[in-house]
């Protein structure tokens, strides 16, 4: 009888321990996609030229992948998450620029932060919603990914306009797969720390949206 | 291709750099992840379709 106490209150610690990281997750994901439009409205305003974005992005990375991990358990890691996101946010203001510029611009702007919103949203719904364990996604995912970009260096030099649009699709569903992927870590304790489950979603917010933006800017452009 | 500037060199560069560092992760992936069944991976295609066909959508809308 004690001992089926002992599991049910480790079995509710662990319940709300997940919960916790969760509720911590989507409350700091909020706060810096804010930041983000903060800082891109800032970039748009001071009319910065495109390299921008490849600085930023390139920065931005550089930050998430060496210098995160290290502060990812003390305060300093919600900083600089906040530095990375607000790189990220600011190099976006040239793409939202020229897209902007574009005739039925604000339609592919508007078109793509909704679509985002509505991808993010639903799948992390259906994750939660579920429960299901995703797990047995992360090889393929990975592979996927090196794979998209691959073919995104080759399209570098060959520039061709529906090799980019595959690109960008495919790029939406790998980062769909990794939205599944993340929530579903966070749900069964795989990821504890809500600093690092957070890059790890807004990369996949980040990379949908400039995904969506490519598509829908090339097949709503007349010319 | 006779058109390449600073910024496409940069970009291939960082990809590279990118698939470089990635590389050992995604073979630690591929040998530690456990094998989905085929009910597991049709509860992964199944929100997948519905993504593309949303973004078929939002390309008829725009």
């Amino acid at each position: 009888m004690n001992q089926n106490y002992t599991t049910i209150a480790q079995k509710s610690s662990s319940v709300l321990a997940t919960n916790k990281v969760l509720r911590n997750t989507y409350m700091l994901l909020s706060l810096t996609l804010l930041f983000s439009g903060l800082t891109a409205a800032i970039s748009m305003f001071m009319n910065m030229p495109p390299m921008t974005y490849l600085i930023s992005v390139i920065g931005g990375m550089v930050i998430a992948m060496f210098v995160l991990p290290r502060f990812a358990h003390s305060t300093a890691g919600i900083g600089i998450v906040f530095l990375i996101t607000g790189m990220l946010g600011f190099g976006l203001g040239p793409i939202l620029t020229m897209y902007a510029s574009l005739p039925n611009g604000g339609n592919i702007i508007t078109l793509s932060l909704a679509g985002t919103g509505i991808i993010f949203l639903g799948l992390s719904a259906y994750a939660l919603a579920t429960r299901k364990d995703f797990s047995f996604l992360g090889g393929f995912l990975m592979v996927g990914f090196l794979l998209v970009l691959l073919a995104a260096i080759a399209n570098i030099f060959l520039a061709i306009p529906a090799m980019s649009l595959a690109i960008s699709a495919v790029v939406i569903l790998i980062m769909s797969g990794f939205i599944l992927y993340d929530t579903s870590r966070i749900i069964h304790g795989g990821e504890t720390n809500y600093v690092l489950a957070t890059i790890g979603l807004y990369m996949t917010i980040f990379n949908i949206f400039i995904s969506l933006l490519q598509i829908l800017g090339i097949m709503g452009n007349d010319d | 291709m006779d058109d390449l500037n600073w910024m496409q060199i940069v970009s291939a560069l960082a990809l590279v750099m990118f698939i470089v560092i990635l590389f050992p992760a995604t073979l630690d992936k591929l040998k530690n992840s456990p094998q989905g069944t085929s009910q597991e991976w049709m509860s992964f295609f199944f929100p997948i379709i519905v993504v593309f066909l949303f973004i078929t959508l939002l390309v008829a809308l725009v």
